[in-house]
């Protein structure tokens, strides 16, 4: 087996315990809940019709919106409770359905005969009227089970992993076979569970009843590993579904006997869904973890879902853009000046929310106007301003939120694009698509490896319509208070070049490298002393 | 005179107001052991009365006595439980097994486990269903006679005061319908067990009952034996369906002497 493919295997325990924990117990609650919901509304008219609609409405919304809805519903809370709440959610309505649908098609002749001999109305619900229904229920339960299980990958970006690791990491890294295992690991367990239930069920009718009972107990088995605490803790290391320092230093013999100030605590580090930030967690991780603390990773969050938790202290750590936070927390419309900005982000972060920026790390990733570097040359464009009089024949590629955001607007109206194709895609397939030629631009983000990769180059803002994005290193209220990690973290202010985040952007999109890799490569950049220390003591990974 | 196993006082059901009622002062009485017959013509109310005397359906005036007791005052739920009842169909129930289907009203009851497994090997035996080999059957494992004879045993199973059958033997063919119709009457005299049974054949009536209640909408037309119906029939209708048996039998009589003079020639 390849190295890589035992990587993606090592995982596996975690993530499918951490996916188990999720999905099972969400449906086993889900049956708790709609079984009950499912009779009341047969029982009553009255509670059938609002019940109906409220599920129905419910269920139409999003699932990815649904999990982020339930982290601003939980106050900001992020991990397992919204995850669980917004599943638990999804499982409702196909098994209330099919229960009212079941108990409506029991025949009346056999109400009348469950009366005529005698039985109470609960009797004749629990001995005629839900064992007729039966099948019917537990159609609904199968169906609830594969969209639950398929829906957990979703919740990787509200901080709970799951096997949606593997494929939010992957796509983030275009690493397809780590989305296909992903994808196939997924698919595995959804179809193991469904065949364990359709066993119940066709052995119930079968009464073939040793059968029954190994398929429930088979079942049951997998509801307690989900709802092992052991389980729970363990999926509580590695978060990010990557190689962690921490992995790598578990190799190494204790060596330490100098001062370990983090020793016994635990720093919880939270960040977005791409390349970037997953390899500034793992540097983060790496120094943390240096000084003798644990270090838990937080990966593939949504973006404001990682602030809201700094804010709450239920992420220690994060890194941010001033011009993300200035635009998206604070809600300015009009951007500074790249010095102004970082004065006024750090100063209403501490101000509004007790949160601490220790400084900039030393880049700025801002968008970026990208073309191929040929083109650039044989057209002459070397600014944005230059491609205005052709706007009405060029196409533009970026992620759908890009187009959203009011900086586009800034730039459409300050250069005159406003005739521009915008071609909403993928950031991980943009600049592929600018080489080739599918679309004539695109609006990258500066640091990405990508552009050297491929051969492209970036056009100047002559005008400032992108406001400045410098990278600011987060603490949380708490956090902040701990003078031991702000004293190891404060080091890393001002370290890193563009030119170092580009490059370890680009070995690990472009070279295969894992975050963890890139962050040990940047972090030897930053701190060239600490290097030939930590090439001594770090075992070659073999790749 | 005995207490009557049940009987009915200007009974009436009107399902809507603004309807005509379904069943109109209707009063009977049915003595211990005996069998009665309901008899009548497609909608003529004899499900209705059926199903009031153990209070499925509520009247809407008169009275009915089980064993004297006025049924009103009586928990309905329990008033089922110690009445027999076989459905218009069969109404076993298809998820559980023969044994079990038979056990449902000792088991509500509360009766010991024991006693309702001796029960159950009974009564399959008394209805010539060996146990051993139809106890653990479901009912769709079974033919159509076989599951109206489980039917059976299932209403007889808690020793009932009374059994009320509605059209047990309709969806039979003829020779089936006999031999069970021959078995239920030997089981019923074996039994002394009271019974109301509702047909819309005569020809069943007269074979099965000890008296027969003839319905015409909604309405008891006469209550005699068929010996009474057949010499003093009330009204043309009566007549006509009690004469039916005997048209039927004397033109198959007649249509085997015309083909035994055809033979001859
Ligand atoms: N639940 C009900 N609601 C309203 N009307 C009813 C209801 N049940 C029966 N009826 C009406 O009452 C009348 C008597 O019905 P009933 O079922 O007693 O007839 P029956 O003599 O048993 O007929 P059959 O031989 O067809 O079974 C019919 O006109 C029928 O339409
Ligand atoms: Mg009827």
């Amino acid at each position: 087996m390849s190295p890589r493919l035992q990587l993606l295997f090592e995982q596996l325990p975690n993530l499918l315990g951490g996916h188990l924990s999720l999905a099972v117990p969400a449906i086993a609650v889900g049956v708790l809940i709609s079984v009950p919901l499912g009779i009341l509304c047969v029982k009553s008219a009255a509670v059938r019709g609002p019940v109906m609609t409220v599920i129905s409405l419910v269920q139409t919304v999003p699932s990815i919106a649904l999990l982020a809805i339930m982290v601003a519903v939980l106050g900001g809370t992020i991990g397992y409770r919204p995850a669980f709440i917004a599943l638990l959610v999804y499982s409702i309505l196909p098994i209330v359905r099919n229960t009212i649908v079941g108990l409506d098609s029991v025949d009346p002749a056999m109400r009348e005969a469950a009366r005529a001999v005698g039985m109470r109305p609960l009797q004749q619900l629990v001995k005629v009227e839900l064992p007729l229904a039966f099948p019917v229920i537990l159609a609904g339960i199968r169906t609830a089970t594969v969209w639950v299980v398929g829906i957990a990958t979703l919740s990787t970006p509200v901080g709970a992993p799951s096997l949606g690791n593997y494929i939010f990491s992957g796509l983030q890294l275009r690493d397809w076979q780590r989305v296909l295992f992903g994808c196939i690991a997924t698919m595995s367990l959804s179809l193991v569970l469904d065949q364990l239930i359709a066993l119940i069920e066709t052995s119930l009718q079968r009464r073939r009843l040793a059968l029954v009972w190994s398929a429930t107990a088979a079942l049951g088995v997998l509801l307690i590993i989900g709802l092992s605490p052991q389980f729970l803790s363990r999926t509580e290391r590695g978060f990010s579904g990557l190689v962690t320092t921490q992995a790598l230093k578990e190799k190494t013999p204790a060596r330490e006997t100098t001062v370990q100030p983090l020793t016994g605590q635990t720093v919880t580090i939270g960040a977005k869904g791409f390349t970037e930030q997953l390899i500034l967690t793992e540097l983060l991780a790496a120094e943390i973890e240096k000084a003798g603390g644990q270090a838990k990773q937080l990966g593939n969050m949504g973006s404001t879902i990682v602030f809201d938790a700094l804010a709450k202290n239920t992420v220690d750590v994060s890194v941010d853009y001033t011009g993300t936070l200035w635009s998206t927390v604070f809600k300015e419309p009009e951007p500074l000046n790249r010095a102004a900005m970082l004065a006024a982000v750090t100063g209403r972060l501490f101000s509004e929310y007790g949160i601490v920026a220790l400084g900039s790390l030393g880049f700025e990733n801002t968008y970026a106007m990208v073309v191929k570097a040929e083109q650039a040359e044989a057209r002459g464009f070397s600014t944005i301003a230059d491609i205005t009089p052709l706007a009405d024949r060029l196409r533009i590629g970026g992620d759908p939120e890009f187009f959203g955001r009011p900086e586009w607007e800034r730039v459409r109206s300050l250069y005159g694009l406003s005739a521009i194709e915008q071609v909403g895609m993928d950031s991980t397939f943009m600049y592929q698509a600018v080489a080739d030629g599918q679309v004539d631009l695109a609006a990258g983000f500066s640091t990405d490896g990508r552009i050297d990769a491929y051969g492209l180059s970036v056009l100047e803002d002559s005008r400032e319509a992108f406001p400045p994005y410098d990278a600011l290193l987060l603490l949380s209220p708490k956090a902040a208070a701990k003078r031991e990690l702000v004293a190891i973290l404060r080091p890393l202010v001002n370290r890193i070049s563009a030119a170092a985040m580009r490059a370890a952007n680009r070995s690990v999109d472009e070279e295969g490298d894992t975050p963890g890799e890139a962050a040990e490569a940047l972090r030897q950049l930053a701190f060239p002393r600490h290097a030939d220390k930590a090439a001594a003591v770090t075992p070659v990974v073999s790749r | 005179m005995p207490v009557p196993a049940i009987s009915l006082e200007n009974v009436s059901k009107a399902y809507a107001p603004d309807k005509p009622p379904a069943v109109r002062d209707v009063s009977l009485e049915l003595m211990p052991g005996e069998v009665l017959a309901l008899v009548g013509g497609s909608g003529s109310g004899k499900t209705t009365t059926l199903k009031m005397i153990n209070r499925l359906i509520e009247p809407t005036a008169g009275t009915i006595r089980v064993q004297g007791e006025d049924v009103t005052a009586i928990d309905p739920v329990l008033l089922r439980r110690s009445i027999g009842y076989a459905f218009q169909g069969v109404g076993l129930f298809p998820h559980l097994t023969v044994g079990a289907n038979v056990a449902i009203t000792p088991q509500l009851l509360g009766w010991s486990a024991e006693r309702i497994s001796q029960r159950i090997d009974e009564l399959l035996t008394l209805v010539d269903l060996p146990p051993e080999t139809y106890r653990d059957r479901l009912p769709r494992e079974l033919s159509g006679g076989q599951q109206q004879r489980v039917g059976f045993a299932r209403a007889l199973a808690a020793e009932p005061r009374a059994i009320l059958m509605d059209e047990p033997f309709g969806a039979l063919d003829p020779i089936t319908r006999d031999t069970v119709q021959t078995e239920f009457r030997q089981l019923q005299q074996s039994l002394a067990v009271s019974v109301v049974i509702v047909t819309h054949d005569m020809t069943e009536a007269v074979l099965l009952a000890d008296r027969i209640a003839v319905m015409h909408e909604g309405e008891l037309r006469q209550l005699g034996t068929p010996r009474e119906l057949l010499r003093q029939p009330a009204d043309d209708y009566v007549a006509q369906l009690i004469e039916t048996p005997r048209r039927h039998s004397d033109f198959i009589e007649s249509l085997m002497k015309n083909s035994a003079s055809g033979g001859s020639q």
